[in-house]
């Protein structure tokens, strides 16, 4: 029985599941109570105010506040993941025991992504009843394809303020992460002002800015969804895969600085 | 005996200051040798470099130079922790989860199964003596002694061979200390190597076979504990105890010998002598006064004794 361990994926599911439950028991579920009764009330008063347009008005709110919550979870609790544990010093007992610090910081991950992907499927389960409540039961199908986009925006939002937080406060990472959110979300504009630009140096500055930053209006189909349209199969295998790609090169970096890091 | 720990001159350097940073050397050059199926007490004021010691020992933090093996392998290998335990100072666990809870999110990370992780549980939960009612509560609801004897808990699950305890004793009342020097010394029968750092010298006196006391983050001695005691540089000193007779009938007498002191006791009196072949003469003193003779032995230095010469501030006395 002695001088065992555990193999390396259940080293890391073991450390995810903690951190799911953590963040269960932290009550960070809770902003599921705030949105259903956003949604119900929206659905219920929203649609009589705009005369027909109950549906678009759900989609459109249901789906804003679910990335605006998601968000808002991703950084918060993004950003305190690791630093909590250092900062209480659990991370002393962790590390004694046969797990990397790789494995620790994969593990915190992918239980941060396990909350989230409960909170927006719990929110899209929202908004689809909401839509058949008010008689929309075909728009209820067709907002997956654009709530599971949102879910794949917010673990790039969570692998960046990890990152941020592997070497940096709290507060400081999630104003960080904060930018990188905004700017990721208008980094076609981003571009686009950079190639109106006469000085090269300038051009140079906001085109790495774009290409370095991650391009999250790849995930942005809320509106179009409102409207009824769901979006082509490659653009969600693309998004998908742009995210998975970016996730691995972030928690990459996490993991070097993280490796490095002397728990005093 | 092979050794379990071996340290190779291991200094750590810590950096200070946010613009103009400054270098503070918490440990210089510790070199130290624990052989395995002991109790190795590791000793030292505030700030000597224990808990960097232990520290560095867990990769918790890395060594500015020099290196160190755990059961002959590398500390930067982290599989090697399948085979120790560790109890850190204050221990800090997650605080939303109950003590079973905690067990078995540890008993995972050493793979074992449900039923392995249960049995593993209760058996330790019970040797610590938390009382089973508290096995259900949440961390954050605990004393400092009942959260001591979870981290003493813990650092068990995996059955290790070698346990580092960073201040096991802290926080526990006295009928806690007993039970848990007695954990400890159960686990020493079982083959398990201690090493222990504390700053409680009699559960190092009742316990430990072996110490290193450091100073400013240096070795300032180390060694057999009762080796230290009798050879620390002092002159040997016998102490004879006789009865029946008050110290003010044979003082003048004794005061006679030379280097020889007498202090009073009841119904009777101490006599401490620097050369054995003075025996006689205190002897035929006592029984010409009307006394007779209880003990011979040799006075021992105490550790608190051994503890404050070796980490007071005086350099001279490093060795």
């Amino acid at each position: 029985m002695a001088n065992e361990s555990a193999r390396l994926p259940s080293r890391i599911l073991t450390i995810s599941r903690n951190a799911f439950r953590e963040a269960v028991r932290d009550r960070i579920l809770y902003n599921l109570i705030l949105f259903v009764l956003l949604i119900t009330a929206s659905a219920i008063f929203l649609g009589e105010l705009s005369a027909g347009q109950e549906s678009r008005v759900i989609v459109n709110l249901g789906l804003s506040v679910l990335l605006i919550f998601g968000t808002f979870i991703s950084i918060f609790v993004g950003v305190s993941l690791v630093w909590k544990e250092i900062e209480k010093r659990t991370v002393y007992s962790i590390f004694s025991k046969p797990i990397g610090r790789g494995e620790f910081i994969v593990g915190k991950y992918i239980g941060l992504c396990l909350t989230l992907l409960v909170n927006v499927a719990i929110m899209g389960i929202g908004v689809s009843l909401a839509l058949v409540y008010v008689g929309n039961a075909s728009l209820a199908g067709k907002i997956w394809p654009a709530v599971l986009l949102i879910f794949f925006e917010l673990t790039i939002v969570t692998a960046v303020a990890i990152m941020f937080s592997s070497f940096s406060t709290p507060a400081l990472s999630a104003l960080l992460t904060f930018f990188v959110f905004i700017i990721g979300n208008f980094s076609s504009s981003l571009r686009e002002l950079a190639q109106g630009m006469n000085s090269t140096v300038a051009r140079g500055v906001f085109e790495g800015v774009y290409y370095v930053l991650p391009n999250l209006s790849h995930f942005s189909f809320i509106t179009e969804t409102s409207n009824g349209m769901t979006p082509p199969a490659s653009m969600v295998g693309g998004s998908i895969l742009y995210a998975v790609v970016y996730d691995i090169i972030l928690l990459t970096i996490t993991v070097l600085v993280f490796t490095r890091r002397n728990f005093k | 005996m092979e050794y379990v720990v071996e340290i190779s001159d291991l200094s750590k350097d810590y950096e200070t200051g946010f613009w103009k940073k400054k270098r503070v050397r918490a440990l210089d050059g510790l070199s130290l040798n624990v052989r395995g199926g002991q109790i190795f007490g590791f000793l030292g004021g505030n700030g000597a470099g224990k808990t960097t010691t232990i520290k560095l020992l867990m990769s918790l933090i890395f060594p500015t130079e020099g290196s160190a093996k755990i059961l002959g392998r590398d500390i930067s290998d982290v599989q090697m922790h399948s085979r120790i335990g560790y109890c850190p100072e204050n221990p800090y666990f997650y605080d939303y989860l109950t003590a079973i809870e905690l067990m078995d999110h540890f008993g995972r990370l050493f793979g074992y199964d449900a039923a392995q992780r249960r049995l593993r549980t209760e058996e330790l939960l019970m040797s610590v003596g938390l009382h089973e009612k508290d096995w259900k509560k949440q961390l954050r609801k605990y004393s400092k002694g009942m959260l001591q004897r979870v981290g003493l808990a813990q650092s068990l699950i995996n059955e290790p061979e070698i346990i580092f305890m960073d201040e096991p004793m802290s926080g526990l009342d006295p009928v806690g200390r007993r039970e848990i020097r007695e954990l400890i010394a159960g686990l020493r029968e079982k083959g398990v190597t201690i090493f222990m750092s504390t700053h409680i010298l009699s559960d190092i006196e009742a316990l430990c076979d072996e110490v290193a006391i450091l100073r400013n983050g240096k070795l300032a001695a180390s060694g057999n504990l009762s080796d230290l005691l009798e050879n620390s540089g002092e002159e040997r000193v016998l102490e004879v105890s006789v009865q029946g007779v008050t110290a003010d009938t044979i003082r003048e007498a004794v005061e006679f010998i030379a280097g020889a002191t007498i202090f009073s006791k009841p119904n009777g009196a101490n006599i401490q002598i620097l050369d054995e072949n003075d025996i006689d003469a205190v002897l035929k003193i006592t029984r010409e006064a009307g006394g007779h003779l209880t003990s011979i032995q040799p006075l021992k230095q105490s550790l608190e004794e051994l503890f404050v010469k070796e980490t007071s501030s005086d350099p001279k006395k490093l060795k």
